[in-house]
């Protein structure tokens, strides 16, 4: 399987601060990868990295084969990178489906000209456009509310304005920054089903999470990171039962006791 | 001849240097593109003319009234037009227009009330002796310029470096919301760094008010080019930048002024802040920096 | 039907009717940088520029109107494209002070330099500039900028606008889009000056300094830019204001001034508070 996204030695320093220290991820087509770790340990950076809003120190990026460590945002989500904020950023004066078409509007090749005009083919785009987003508020389930101000919209609903507007233009790799936060059990559970129908409609998923039933349920692939170093990647149940992780998420005291105790249950079924 | 244009230019640069480093200190502190501050120079050189032509004749009296008159009015406007929006967290950009707005308030307010004129500071305020150094002529009037921004960038410089009013205001510029939270009261500290700030423009008013022998109710928005200049040159919020920087543009004014022509310093300043954009615009002595990737 | 009437009035107030819808193409070149989440303080200056340089294509080269007017916005655009270029990489604030800084040089170069009359400017500009051709090109600035709003690229720039950080990972080039405005902004303000040289006969440098700046944005705040209409009927108000109270022509400037810091603080959508509807599905 080849590497969709692939990090190599990937650094940010900021002044006297290591905040992601040499990472090599890899993440493959068509899988729902999650980014874990404990607070502080450079997930956020790390995608701000790959999607471009901060600027690596060192090390490479590359995306379906190509370098993008030196290519603005912009470049990179005409490339088919989408993302979105941990802290909601829609657009809230405008209307839930202009949130979508503002998505999409890399995709639009009618220049000023044709604007001007409204030529035939800025309509025939437009409506396009339209329909296209629109298919994307349909998969989020909010195709209802198209017109109303994306503004007066509920938390969970914004979210899902967010993953609407970054799914629209189909992007081959789509980063969720802690898509599940303040979502009560089931919002979560209906989050899980639109993310592996994401997943299914062929875009691969990079997802930070906190919720790690969510994480664990969904993923197939997991990274962990601790103090901006990348510490294990594997599926879910390696990385569940993985001592570095489990140090690095209870102490190391509790850690060494639960291994303890693991041992201990086996060597006894073992013995029984 | 050289050598007297030279001293001329450092002169005049300590002045430009003392002008632009509250700016710049506020730009630091506050990241607000202040522009009343030019309205805060004027304030200066006027508290000072009115202080002594009707009060007393004192040059040591009058450069602190100056002070503390421009630093209150700093501290006034700070407190009417930007703390409202720095707790609404508005974008840096509408601060920056409500500060262009209220400039020209106050500047067309200023002028309507004190009239256009140019008004001069009562004759025989300093002794207009002058000393001679190996052929260079330095006045009174020049001595005192550079004398009172020598302390009065010393003190700056010992404020902020070597007393906790210093680190409150050197962490407020780090990450205001961090020193929130580690107890600093950074609505009080906002205050102070205005009031500083705002002294600096006013004593640097009535010090160029003394050094041309002119107050009127636009040189400070004429010094506000002066400003610019040097808070990008120096690189935004460097105050050792600015001290250079502004040294460097006393000296370069005065050689255009003396070898080309007097009506061009304006634009060599101004090329050599659009060549500094173009090339490194974080300022001369500041890593370069972009905001996009 | 007689309408001399109408000849009159056109004749006694047509220096107002003229600044009126120079001060509406002015206040778009504002709307347009402003729409982008930018501010630039050069509109006076780049109509100055306009001004100028039309001005001496008439009186030393002798050209026609009709070729001066079009080519009075190449000089401007040069300008916006040295001081564009390099300030929209870096943060809001540097293109407002490189402007700012444009506007003052300028006008003492224009003091400075004989060629161009010095302080006290030029004058004898032949009055070419006819009123339909100031409103004519108002309305079609007006029709669009309506259009561009109320397309993918009008909503590009709200988004922009709203969240730059957010508009560039959906993939807008927020600088393309900004320079594009500055550069749309620049020729709008060198036509306007064009307009203002061949209508007044004479310019001087003070009409292209801090206040007329600061003044078009005034225009644009009190109208607000939701929408291409409010800039231009808050130049119309500003405009014509002080011509019906004549007793407050003094204070016109700290007028100007207030609306700004009344506009920004407390209803930051403007007096023309609209925001466009685009049309959905």
């Amino acid at each position: 399987m080849s590497a969709l996204l692939q990090t190599r030695n990937l650094t940010r320093r900021y002044s006297g601060l290591v905040a992601v220290d040499s990472v090599d991820m890899e993440v493959h087509e068509g899988e729902i990868h999650a980014l874990i770790g404990p607070n502080g340990a450079g997930k956020t950076t790390l995608f701000n990295l790959i999607s471009g809003l901060t600027a690596p120190s060192e090390g490479s990026i590359t995306l379906a084969g190509r370098e993008v460590a030196a290519l603005p945002a912009e470049r990179r989500a005409a490339l088919g990178l989408a993302r979105t904020f941990q802290n909601i950023r829609v657009f809230s004066a405008m209307t839930v489906l202009e949130n979508v078409l503002t998505g999409l509007q890399p995709r639009r090749r009618c220049g000023l000209a044709a604007t001007l005009l409204r030529t035939p083919m800025f309509r025939r785009e437009e409506r396009t456009l339209v329909a296209r987003a629109l298919v994307a508020l349909e998969t989020v389930g909010l195709a209802a509310r198209a017109d109303e101000p994306a503004g007066g919209l509920s938390y969970g609903d914004q979210r899902r304005v967010e993953i609407a507007r970054a799914i629209a233009p189909e992007p081959a790799l789509l980063l969720l920054d802690e898509p599940a936060a303040g979502m009560n059990p089931a919002e979560t559970e209906a989050l899980g089903r639109l993310v592996r129908r994401i997943r299914d409609g062929g875009t691969t998923v990079l997802l930070v999470e906190h919720d790690m039933g969510f994480v664990m349920d969904i993923s197939d692939a997991v990274t962990v990171l601790s103090f901006g170093k990348c510490i294990c990647q594997g599926t879910p149940v390696e990385v569940r039962s993985s001592p570095e992780v489990m140090e690095a998420y209870l102490g190391q005291k509790v850690a060494a006791r639960l291994a303890q105790r693991f041992a201990g249950a086996q060597a006894g079924r073992a013995s029984a | 001849m050289l050598a007297q244009q030279l001293v001329n230019g450092v002169l005049l640069g300590a002045t430009y240097a003392l002008f632009a480093l509250g700016f710049t200190l506020m730009f630091g502190v506050l990241k607000v593109i202040n522009l009343t501050y030019g309205f805060y120079f004027t304030a200066g050189a006027f508290a000072a003319l009115f202080f002594t032509r009707y009060v007393v004749a004192s040059v040591w009296l009058a450069l602190p009234v100056a002070a503390i008159a421009a630093g209150i009015i700093a501290m006034a406007c700070d407190g009417l037009l930007l703390t409202r929006l720095r707790r609404r967290g508005a974008p840096e950009l509408s601060s920056l227009m409500v500060t262009v707005g209220a400039v020209l308030a106050l500047n067309s307010a200023a002028a309507a009330l004190f009239s256009p004129d140019i008004r001069r500071l009562p004759v025989g305020l300093v002794s207009v002796e002058s000393f001679n150094f190996w052929g260079v002529r330095v006045t009174t009037a020049q001595f005192l310029v550079l004398g009172a921004s020598i302390v009065l960038v010393g003190a700056l410089i010992w404020l902020l470096r070597g007393t906790r009013v210093g680190v409150a205001i050197r962490a407020v510029a780090e990450n205001p919301e961090a020193a929130g939270l580690m107890g600093i009261n950074t609505g009080r500290t906002a205050a102070l760094v205005s009031f500083v700030s705002g002294a600096l423009a006013g004593a640097g008013g009535m010090l160029i008010g003394l050094n041309f022998n002119a107050i009127h109710p636009y040189m400070g928005e004429e010094m506000m080019l002066r400003g610019f200049v040097v808070v990008i040159v120096g690189g935004l919020g460097d105050i050792r930048g600015a001290l250079i920087a502004g040294l460097m543009l006393g000296v370069v004014e005065v050689l255009t002024a003396g070898y080309i022509d007097s009506g061009m310093k304006e634009a060599v300043s101004f090329a050599i802040l659009v060549l500094v954009l173009w090339t490194r615009p974080s300022g001369l002595f500041g890593a370069p920096k972009l905001r996009r990737a | 039907m007689d309408l001399s009437w109408l000849d009159d009035f056109l004749w006694t107030y047509q220096n107002v009717i003229h600044s009126v819808g120079i001060n509406g193409l002015l206040a778009l070149s504002m709307y347009v940088v402003l729409a982008v989440g930018q501010l630039s303080l050069g509109q006076a200056a780049f109509m100055g520029l306009g001004a100028y340089s039309a001005a001496l294509m008439t009186l030393k080269l002798g050209w026609p109107f009709w070729m001066v007017l079009p080519l009075s916005c190449v000089v401007p655009i040069l300008f916006a494209l040295a001081i564009g270029l390099p300030t929209l990489r870096l943060s809001g604030v540097y293109l407002a002070i490189a402007t700012v800084g444009l506007g003052e040089v300028l006008k003492a170069l224009y003091v400075n330099i004989d060629y161009v009359g010095g302080a006290l400017g030029l004058t004898g500009i032949p009055e070419a500039t006819e009123t339909w051709m100031i409103y004519g090109l108002l309305a079609l600035a007006v029709l669009a900028f309506w259009l561009v709003a109320r397309s993918g690229i009008g909503r590009a720039m709200e988004a922009i606008r709203e969240d730059e950080t957010a508009a560039r990972v959906m993939g807008v080039s927020c600088f393309r889009y900004q320079l594009g405005a500055l550069v749309v902004s620049a020729m709008l303000a060198g036509i306007a000056g064009a307009l203002e040289a061949h209508s007044t006969s004479l310019i001087s440098p003070g009409e292209f300094g801090f206040e007329p700046e600061v003044s078009i944005l005034s225009f644009a705040l009190l109208g607000g830019i939701g929408t291409p209409i409010g800039p231009v009927v808050g130049a119309f108000i500003l405009t014509l204001l002080p011509e019906l109270l004549r007793g407050m022509a003094d204070l016109r400037l700290v007028f100007n001034g207030v609306i700004i810091v009344v506009a920004v603080l407390f209803m930051p959508e403007g007096l023309v508070a609209l925001r466009l509807r685009r049309r959905s599905a």
